[in-house]
């Protein structure tokens, strides 16, 4: 990853602040975790894990989603008691009963979902994470301090409710930087940030780590983890598998340990035909959010060909669920032909009718929006398919054709699961996300969306859903593919468009762009760039 | 040391017949212990609550005969709960299907012909349908909270009923006494048997639960309405409207409520009075999550609860207990179905704290 | 002059039981718990404190009771909402159909026994002043207590952390409990804090405003107090002005009862129930105009349960 430079000043006003002399020379170990086991019912989460920190180190924690990593960082942090183990503090053996007593220790953690209170404001909300009961001007005095130390500007007066995924996740690590800690512990910070927000993330972690901090990091961006980090302990299915300086490692042999098996690349032909008629034109597309925190899609322009792939980056946050539900008719355009399909206006139109011309939808939330959680596979078949799937007959469901269906699914997907027709809370999320897409693609439909369609799965399973987006657009389908996951939009995506509050910039070629230049459009720099082509046309 | 609950692996369907009849034993075992504290002979206190009410032909008629409202109201309120529609109003809804049924038969008094009792039916359906309609409207449109809304309109339609048997309907020739005429025999449903109360409507209901029991179980409908509640976001997935949806049950938990007000109405009680309803839409709640908001459990559950209403009326004559026994009795089973369901879900876990000192286990690397 | 006085007066009796138990369930739900039987915990409340004070002959010791009762369902529904994560709906419609009916069987035995309301507190002198003197300084301890609640609960919500705390375990349990708060417990004090200000409130019932029991009494407070919480969009001082608006409405429609207007009692008799729901769709229509979403605490009604 390259670096944009801008964060140079920050470094050296940070470096004054609470170094503490000493620490980085000392090889004693800060926190290690001995056998430490944790159970869910059947699930072995962690099975007798073991782990040593340093201080003065970013000690990095690879596995892949469901390997056990958050699992461990919250018995470190106090929000789960493990079963067995123990967990030890500068070699004496501690008990963590709640997360107060491990800040009372030093150990301070960002968490990956944010815990963050919408309706507060920043200085209550860093209030809540402090274990003292300074009064709220205090801590607004303090807020204000640590914020500019480490170049993380907070207006401590402001409603959580307004600010940006990237503002959110700078008052959770101000506020652990405010108790000071001695292990600052980060599940998955950069998955919401824009490459640029990320280098400015890790200049102030190596800051912190020159203070003779230790940072736990927890990824599976290997890149990141080879820049940023000293050791690596590697997580896969609840035991530790490898331990290693990942520095002297290639990304290759990373993922092996990481994954156990050599994940096969995507196939796709060089020479892929993108000119085909315009099959999904949104034009002008103005829609205010109804959620009052969402927001609102400005002016969204973009046109999709037969059998292309069109990828939307961008951090979460900047209209992407508007979009999706725009085009999927959950949310009515204002205008009819704001969204055209094959050259009909459906800006009206619902969901239904969309998929009745050949649409299918898959949305980012696995659980609860793609598939009800309490339901068998066979009825969550039946919500996306009652109008399009024949499960019908005679107004009376038609419970052996969807039980078919799922069987379809399961043999095209390799959807693994126990019983023949289990509820959907009961597959791992890979195996439901397979069924999700495949429910969708077994149906052969001209216009696949899909959001975010292999976010939190396993390797594996991402590998052979990207593929299967592949071979549809190859079959002549056009594929719309929303998501924050860049190396993903790299690999399928014939072009690539940003979304940005609520605006597309203009969709390009994905050999014409570099990750920085995508970088900069996803946090709405590079205006130059950002005007659409389009609009000459529009 | 501390609990947790942990979902159990085979929830099964056996669990979802267990879990009432658990709160049933642990509600009588509870009762025995209330007898017992009240001086009662607990023995011939629960004889007197659930078995004489069933053990002579005419008690089983008058189970009948309370059970057909109580599962009426349970089934669209079913509806409703199922799709996270909080109607609680269905005992006003059940009043206005009596006023407007009873009002046909008043009107219609002597001069009626067949035509009077099916037109008694359908207003009353149509009235509690549209008492119904009123919160449900302003839900959709306004998200104004329909629990407060619906439960308001109890105490409105109670002061409605009132003021008509006191003003406008009052039985000119019933000595001052706030009632209405008692209805001629054009406005009365017909008798099933001699000697007994058990009239149609309790087919009529019998009819309605084998309808709504295809409807829940195999119709689009029926998956729309579990689908709205288990999971909104996907059923608007799914193109579902959880407005319309709202306005609908509404309007069907609302027609059946009046339907049964209207059955009590011209079946039962045959006229119009104060304290018309012995509080069946309140009751009706509990038939519903007793019946696991489902329409043949809810008629199991009818019946099981009109037993204990009889059983409530005869305690106050021959126990002199309280008639208020039975809403005690009603809350406590209302309270152990609600717990049942989580300790049957789910495990609860005792969980042994780690001894920090402790080492490893043999055997475990380290 | 002295009419005006006297009604205001009778308004501010009205209110106050609103007011008690509306001030009890705001805190309960600013947690993110929804207690929907306030109406179970008042009634439980009016007819333990009536029949506790008939027989020790002391209305202080018919308070306390008044006050354990309504705490002691309310330590009911948090065992089934928070002990076993219940649904809280249910839960609550369950509490007041057994309050309903506890109450009339405990209150059994009392019906009928008229005793002495509690009196009204006179400060001396200053209650002589005119107007203001009978309003301000001549009411009974409910009164003055129910100011004191909406001023201490304005206060802990938003001046001392605890009440921080509170709040942000109705916006967000998981995170709260992420933070390493105990959102459980929190939320039991939260609903046994409003279990017995149910109980105050239905004390008031029987002990002053009519000072004897008669089953089914409550008539329906608990339900308006709760739409009161609504409509004040949970703020103490707005709740304060909802109660005393709808106390204003009851004593309105008595006087135009007595006054003999030609208006069929039972109309007016329904005006509070109809003014309820007018107001609840006002306040929301409202809401709606001025572009705002709910202002509600963001989980109010879900169940929490932390696995830990």
């Amino acid at each position: 990853m390259v670096k944009t430079g801008r964060s140079a000043p920050m470094l050296r006003a940070v470096c004054r602040v609470q170094a503490r002399a000493g620490m980085t020379t000392q090889r004693r170990p800060l926190v290690q975790a001995e056998a430490l086991t944790r159970r869910f019912g059947d699930l072995v989460a962690n099975d007798a894990v073991d782990l040593t920190v340093y201080p003065g180190e970013i000690h990095a924690l690879l596995g892949e989603n469901g390997a056990g990593k958050s699992t461990l960082v919250k018995m470190l942090y106090g929000l789960l008691a493990p079963d067995e183990g123990r967990i030890l503090w500068e070699g004496a053996p501690v008990a963590l009963p709640d997360p107060t007593a491990a800040r009372a220790l030093g150990i301070g953690m960002v968490f990956q979902h944010f815990s963050l209170f919408d309706a507060l404001s920043v200085a209550e909300n860093v209030a809540l994470a402090l274990d003292d009961d300074a009064p709220l001007a205090q801590v607004a005095e303090r807020l204000r301090e640590v914020s500019r130390a480490y170049g993380l500007p907070l207006e401590p007066d402001r409603g959580v409710w307004r600010l940006s995924v990237g503002e959110r996740q700078r008052i959770e690590i101000v506020r652990c930087l405010m108790q000071d800690p001695r292990l600052l512990i980060l599940d998955e910070p950069t998955s919401v940030l824009t490459p640029q927000e990320c280098d400015g993330l890790f200049d102030t972690l190596r800051t912190l780590r020159d203070e003779g901090r230790a940072v736990l990091y927890i990824s599976h961006k290997l890149d990141e983890v080879r820049a940023l980090c000293e050791a690596a302990t590697i997580l896969r299915a609840g035991r530790v598998v490898e331990r290693c300086d990942p520095r002297t490692q290639s990304s290759a042999s990373l993922a092996r340990m990481m994954v156990g098996t050599q994940i096969s690349d995507v196939r796709r032909s060089a020479m892929r035909d993108v000119s085909g008629p315009v099959r999904l034109r949104v034009s002008n597309l103005d829609l205010p959010s109804e959620d009052p925190q969402g927001t609102s899609l400005k002016g969204v322009n973009l046109e999709l060909h037969a059998g292309e792939i069109l990828g939307i980056a961008g951090v979460a946050g900047n209209g992407q669920d508007e979009l999706f539900a725009a085009i999927s008719g959950e949310a009515e355009a204002p205008r009819a032909d704001a969204v055209v399909l094959d050259g009909a206006p459906v800006g009206h139109e619902g969901i239904n009718r969309r998929r009745r011309r050949s649409a299918a939808f898959v949305p980012e939330e696995r659980l609860g929006h793609a598939a009800a959680p309490r339901m068998s596979l066979s009825e969550n078949a039946l919500v996306a398919g009652h109008a399009s799937n024949g499960f019908l007959r005679g107004g009376l469901i038609q419970r052996d054709r969807m039980l078919g269906w799922v069987d379809s699914v399961t043999s095209a997907f390799d959807v693994r699961k126990g019983p023949r027709d289990p509820e959907a809370r009961d597959l791992s999320g890979g195996n439901l996300q397979k069924f999700v897409v495949g429910r969708e693609i077994l149906r052969k439909p001209d216009l696949l969306v899909v959001m975010q369609p292999t976010w939190g799965v396993d390797a594996g399973a991402a590998s052979l859903i990207r593929q299967s987006l592949v071979d549809l657009a190859q079959g002549g389908a056009s594929v719309l593919v929303i998501s924050q996951d860049l190396d993903e939009l790299f690999e399928i995506a014939d072009r690539v468009a940003v979304i940005f509050t609520g605006r597309l910039s203009a969709a390009y070629p994905v050999r014409e762009l570099t990750r920085e230049r995508v970088g900069l459009l996803m946090g709405g720099a590079d205006p130059a760039a950002a005007q659409p082509e389009m609009e000459e046309s529009a | 040391m501390r609990l947790t609950m942990e979902r159990r692996a085979e929830g099964g369907k056996w669990a979802l017949l267990l879990s009432p009849l658990l709160a049933v034993v642990l509600t009588l075992v509870s009762s025995v212990v209330i007898f017992w504290l009240l001086g009662q002979d607990p023995l011939r206190a629960l004889s007197v609550y659930f078995w004489q009410p069933v053990s002579d032909a005419y008690g089983l008629q008058e189970v009948a005969v309370k059970a057909t409202p109580l599962v009426l109201i349970a089934v669209g309120l079913a509806l409703c709960f199922r799709s996270n529609n909080w109607n609680i109003g269905a005992e006003g809804q059940f009043l206005i299907g009596a006023i407007c049924g009873g009002g046909v038969a008043v009107w219609a008094h002597g001069w009626g012909g067949a035509w009077v009792l099916p037109l008694m039916l359908v207003a009353g359906a149509l009235g509690g349908m549209a008492y119904a309609l009123i919160p449900a409207i302003l839900k959709a449109r306004l998200r104004v909270n329909e629990i407060l809304v619906s439960l308001m309109l109890v105490y409105v339609a109670d002061l409605f009923m009132d003021y008509l048997v006191r003003g406008p309907w009052r039985d000119p020739m019933g000595f001052n006494m706030p009632q209405t005429v008692s209805f001629g025999p054009e406005a009365t449903l017909p008798l099933l048997f001699t000697g007994g109360r058990m009239n149609i409507g309790s087919v009529i209901a019998l009819a309605v639960v084998v309808a709504f029991a295809l409807v829940m179980a195999r119709t689009l409908k029926g998956f729309e309405i579990r689908l709205v509640g288990q999971a909104p976001r996907a059923a608007r997935f799914a193109g579902f409207s959880d407005t319309r949806l709202t306005i609908t049950v509404f309007a069907i938990s609302g027609a059946l409520a009046g339907l049964a007000g209207v059955i009590e109405a011209s079946g039962t009680v045959r006229q119009l009075l104060p304290g018309f309803s012995p509080g069946y839409g309140f009751t009706a709640i509990i038939v519903a999550f007793l019946g696991r908001l489902n329409p043949v459990g809810c008629l199991i559950a009818g019946v099981f609860i009109a037993i204990t209403f009889i059983g409530g009326e005869n305690a106050q004559i021959i126990l002199r207990l309280p008639r208020d026994m039975t809403l005690v009795f009603q809350g406590m089973l209302l309270f152990y179905i609600l717990a049942c369901d989580t300790l049957i879900l789910y495990r609860l876990r005792v969980v042994r704290p780690v001894d920090p000192g402790a080492t490893p286990a043999p055997g475990v690397r380290s | 002059m002295t009419l005006a006085v006297a009604i205001a007066l009778t308004i501010i009796t009205a209110a106050t039981p609103l007011l008690i138990a509306a001030i009890g369930e705001l805190v309960v739900e600013r947690a993110g718990v929804l207690n929907l039987g306030v109406e179970g915990m008042m009634i439980m409340g009016a007819a333990t404190g009536v029949g506790v004070a008939i027989v020790t002959e002391s209305s202080l010791l018919g308070v306390l009771a008044a006050i354990a009762a309504g705490m002691a369902l309310s330590a009911l529904f948090a065992l089934m909402v928070l002990g076993l994560a219940a649904n809280q709906y249910a839960s609550g419609l369950a509490l007041t159909i057994f309050g309903l009916g506890l109450s009339g069987v405990v209150g059994a035995p009392f019906v009928g026994i008229q005793r002495e309301g509690i009196r009204r507190i006179e400060l001396p002198l200053l209650s002589e002043i005119p107007v203001i003197g009978p309003i301000l300084f001549r009411q009974d301890p409910f009164v003055y207590a129910s100011i004191a609640l909406v001023a201490g609960v304005a206060w802990f919500l938003w001046r001392t952390r605890a009440g921080l705390i509170l709040r942000a375990c109705g916006e967000n349990p998981v995170s709260a409990h992420a933070l390493g708060y105990r959102v459980l417990r929190i939320r039991l004090y939260a609903v046994l804090f409003g279990g017995a200000c149910a109980g105050l409130a239905g004390a008031y019932l029987s002990l002053v405003l009519t000072p004897f029991w008669t089953a089914g009494m409550t008539a329906g407070r608990g339900w308006i107090a709760l739409a009161i919480v609504v409509f004040a969009s949970w703020l103490p001082l707005r709740a304060m002005l909802g109660a005393y608006l709808f106390g204003g409405l009851i004593i309105l429609q008595l006087h135009a009862q007595t006054a003999g207007v030609n208006i069929p009692s039972q109309f007016l008799a329904a005006l509070p129930y109809l003014i309820t729901i007018v107001a609840l769709t006002l306040i929301m229509a409202a809401r709606r105009s001025a572009g705002r979403g709910s202002v509600a605490p963001a989980s109010l009604g879900q169940p929490f349960a932390p696995a830990r």
